[in-house]
């Protein structure tokens, strides 16, 4: 699904210290890389297929700081933590004399798209590379000035260290003469043994901005600030294509701050991450454009999307879903499965829209000036942001610079940066930077959304009570439809859970169904895993229920033995297919981990309490979740424990992994639970978190206990994976609790008592 | 004309008395420890304190500030025990509502030194965090309260 990173490195000391006019003796190495795969869908990747010029990860100077290129946006996840500290580790260096540098938007880095929970996966290589062609050359540094064989020598954390005579050269002393070397080959670099690891893989590791975030001193994109700079806030049009009819200003210009107001051209299909349009407000403070944006009067037209309405588009998706689709998967016949009649289970599951709501909200401060942007921006994706605002403006990408400071959530939806393109629309019209602030209605209302979704299941069950046939339908707008408004399948999307599924049953289709968008569609962290995995594993929970057999003992039952599951993938799914194929075995692992740590087996059945278990592989990563349940006499549901194993391969930092699915669990607490977005006639009918509902602390899993798969294999995902399996584990609890089967999403929708 | 204190130094604000204190601190003060998340009281990443008590500048108006004190993330010093626990359970994520957290966690151990988790359920469950740190929250509050005895 995206770049994996083939390194070629060069020094470019004498370049950057020419290009930086820098003090003499800094030590700088560049990798250059070739990416072999791609993902298809985001325009923006399509750079990364050139062969990327020269781009620098790391310099160290005199003093022996150690400088580092963080490539990746950091949200929340990790990634500008973990990148710089795998480079640290094969660098030898002392991660306490490491100083990070966030890149700025520029394909020589490859891809910056910080989703998909790949930071880690498609830069590993990459990144040990560049730290052992450095260690090596500071070896090599030293051994010359020492006369004495480099195979003598060895490091220590930032020294380098004569064996035999124990003398010993910090790397800031070396940075020079090592600057002067010939880079090694890729092939003949020196990579630690596992053990040797300081740093990777370690429980002591912690995020590089903690004390910052701690302290209020961490940059977030919501206090960039640029000098001369006037403020904006935007009404956008209510419903998605509606244009300005009309619009009054008169009390808007009355507002204290407020200096004047601009309009912005609705956006036309495809909506990419254009900005949608509306009247935007001026002020010389963020509050003097709230309240000026309160005193606009705007008259807007009707919009194809105007029809809208979320109970009547659900009919149809629901529909739809009973209808046979496009096959997406097929192995033997369910069809003449089925025609022999027999046990028949059924069942039909819908889950609704869901908003980020990241606590930061879209925010940009742009300045175009001359023909060039300067833009900082909480993006997961930079050279999107040139990309956009490029296009915006009729200048070329190269002459956007984007600065990525801390994201304060993000979610996907901050892969999206038309809120950048606003500011710099607004920027040049105004002739200074203009910073554009969302509110938390226009983040809610205006969100590049999750999508809604209707899923069909059906089984035959054989003598033993296991399944003989599965058909399995899914039906939503996809994400495709915001790159190509006539896209209705979700081709891309199928990979996320539904054309892979490793279950062993002889006989299985599974088809995806048209429909229509009208809405922007984006992805949310797991994306159609989060529906695909509530209809498989609820389904699952359904069947074992059915056949009067233990949840855990029937999903194991259905892994079945291990083995590498065959699959019929194409293009990039077959590649990484090739790479991290699908084994059964680490998906038992994790399910009879969880099952032991739950103490499953052990568990008292008693009214209104119960237990549940899914388990799901997303983004590489296999996670096994058990989830307990109270429900009171009221019905309402609390969560008084959650279990959770995964296995994501090799972990660079294992606390930020329990961290990351404590997490999942308090996000899947929120969708199983509270969170539903809904439209009448096109708008939008949730705007804050008095209606948009995510989970507060005292709904809030009480204790999760997560369990890390140590583990050789290649490091997989781990932003993402911990969320599929919790909504229909917790699901199957509140089966388990209440024999009440619930098959929509969120769960405060149905009355349980 | 509004006299009040910011982290010990007298101000004065003569703008809009309808501006929220979040705003003022943000964009007039350049204190932006103090984060913008729903505008509404709803979130609690804006949470400052005013005369000791929490409070939510988002919707506190500069009008009501007068004659009184307030603290915000970048008046914390030295560093609190409520910090020194965040940093060594490691709580954060993405970190933004994390100033706001800390603030109600501090507010919280001066009036309850020994809190139970309902109680810490209680006073906490006005600050969203997105990212879902609670448990290690709920954890960093307990140990924090142990070294403030």
């Amino acid at each position: 699904m995206h770049a994996q990173a083939q390194a070629k490195i060069e020094n470019v000391s004498r370049r950057r210290f020419l290009q930086a006019g820098l003090a003499g003796g800094v030590f700088v190495l560049a990798a250059k890389f070739v990416p072999e795969t791609l993902y298809s869908v985001r325009a923006e990747d399509s750079e990364a297929k050139q062969p990327f010029q020269p781009g620098l990860w790391m310099s160290i100077a005199p003093d022996g700081t150690v400088t580092i290129v963080a490539h990746r946006s950091e949200m929340g996840c990790g990634s500008r933590t973990a990148l710089p500290l795998i480079l640290t580790d094969e660098l030898d260096a002392d991660w306490s004399k490491v100083k990070l540098e966030q890149a700025i938007g520029d394909p020589r880095y490859g891809d910056q798209d910080t989703d998909g929970s790949h930071s880690v996966r498609s830069n590993f290589d990459l990144m040990r590379q560049v730290g052992a062609a450095g260690r090596a050359m500071l070896i090599t540094a030293a051994a010359q000035q020492w006369n004495v064989s480099p195979k003598d020598c060895t490091t220590e954390p930032h020294l380098v260290v004569h064996k035999a005579s124990g003398r010993k050269l910090g790397y800031g002393e070396l940075a020079t003469a090592a600057a002067k070397l010939p880079v090694p080959k890729v092939e003949n670099l020196q990579l630690k043994q596992r053990s040797e690891w300081r740093y990777i893989g370690k429980d002591s590791n912690s995020l590089f901005d903690l004390p910052d975030i701690a302290t209020g001193k961490a940059m977030f994109g919501m206090d960039a600030t640029m000098p001369g700079m006037v403020y904006a806030s935007i009404e956008h049009p209510p419903v998605l294509g509606q244009k300005i009819q009309s619009y009054d200003d008169k009390e808007a210009l009355k507002v204290p701050g407020v200096s004047k107001t601009l309009t912005l051209e609705t956006v036309t299909p495809p909506h990419l991450f254009k900005p949608l349009g509306g009247v935007a407000v001026i002020g010389d403070n963020t509050w003097a454009t709230f309240k000026g944006r309160k005193a606009l009067k705007v008259q807007w037209s009707s919009s194809p999307n105007s029809s809208y309405n979320s109970p009547e588009y659900r009919k149809t998706l629901e529909a739809t879903a009973l209808q046979p689709g496009k096959l997406v998967r097929n192995v033997g016949d369910v069809d003449a499965v089925f025609a022999k009649g027999g046990n028949i289970m059924e069942a039909k599951y819908y889950t609704p829209h869901l908003a980020h709501a990241s606590m930061e909200p879209p925010v940009a401060v742009a300045e175009y000036r001359d023909g060039k942007v300067l833009a900082y921006a909480p993006t997961q994706n930079p050279q999107a942001v040139q990309d956009t605002v490029a296009t915006a403006l009729g200048i070329k990408k190269e002459d956007v610079t984007c600065h990525v400071p801390l994201l304060g959530g993000g979610f996907g939806r901050k892969s999206k940066p038309d809120q950048v393109a606003e500011a710099a629309i607004l920027s040049k019209q105004l002739g200074k930077p203009v910073k554009v602030v969302w509110s938390r209605e226009d983040d809610i209302k205006f969100d590049y959304f999750h999508s809604v979704a209707a899923m069909y299941m059906k089984a035959a069950i054989g003598s033993n009570g296991m399944p003989t046939a599965l058909l399995m339908r899914t039906v939503y707008p996809p994400i495709a439809s915001t790159f190509d408004a006539s896209a209705k399948y979700a081709d891309d999307e199928m990979g996320l859970g539904w054309n892979n599924l490793p279950f062993d049953i002889p006989n299985q289709r599974a088809e995806n169904g048209p429909a229509d968008y009208h809405v922007r569609i984006g992805w949310l962290r797991s994306v159609a895993n989060i529906y695909h995995a509530f209809a498989i594993h609820s389904f699952a929970d359904e069947l074992a229920h059915n056949a009067n057999k233990d949840s855990v003992e029937y999903l194991l039952a259905l892994i079945g033995p291990p083995r590498i599951v065959k699959l019929d993938l194409k293009g990039d799914d077959a590649e990484e297919n090739k790479a991290y194929p699908v084994d059964t075995a680490r998906l038992t692992r994790v399910v009879e981990m969880v099952a032991e740590k739950s103490n499953w087996a052990k568990q008292k059945k008693t009214p209104g309490h119960g237990f549940g278990i899914a388990a799901h592989r997303s983004f590489l990563t296999y996670v096994a979740t058990v989830v307990e349940v109270e429900v009171d006499n009221k019905g309402q549901v609390s969560i008084p424990n959650v279990w959770t194993a995964i296995d994501a391969g090799t972990v660079v930092s294992p606390d930020n992994v329990r961290n990351q699915c404590e997490g999942a669990a308090v996000f899947g607490t929120s969708l199983a639970l509270f969170s539903e977005i809904t439209a009448t006639n096109g708008a939008i009918n949730q705007g804050n978190f008095n209606n948009y509902q995510v989970t507060r602390m005292n709904r809030a899993p009480g204790k999760i206990d997560v369990q890390v798969v140590k583990s050789d294999a290649p490091p997989a995902g781990v932003g993402e994976p911990g969320l599929p399996p919790f909504a229909p584990a917790l699901y199957n609890a509140v089966f388990a609790a209440t024999r009440k089967r619930v098959r929509e999403l969120p769960l405060s929708k149905t009355k349980l008592v | 004309m509004v006299r009040f204190k910011v982290n010990g130094k007298e101000q004065t604000f003569d703008g809009d008395p309808e501006m929220p204190l979040l705003w003022y601190l943000r964009d007039v003060a350049q204190l932006t420890g103090t984060k913008f998340g729903c505008g509404m009281a709803l979130c609690g990443a804006c949470t400052v304190h005013q005369d000791g008590q929490a409070i939510r500048s988002c919707t506190t108006q500069m009008q009501s500030v007068n004659g009184t004190e307030i603290i915000t993330i970048e008046g914390i010093a030295p560093l609190h025990p409520v910090q020194k626990a965040w940093m060594e359970i490691r709580v954060p994520q993405c970190g933004y509502c994390q100033t706001g957290q800390i603030m109600q966690a501090i507010a919280l151990l001066k009036d309850n030194k020994q809190p139970t988790d309902q109680d810490i359920d209680g006073a906490m469950a006005g600050n969203i965090c997105r990212c879902g740190t609670y448990t290690r929250i709920r954890a960093a509050i307990h140990q924090a309260a142990k070294e403030l005895v």
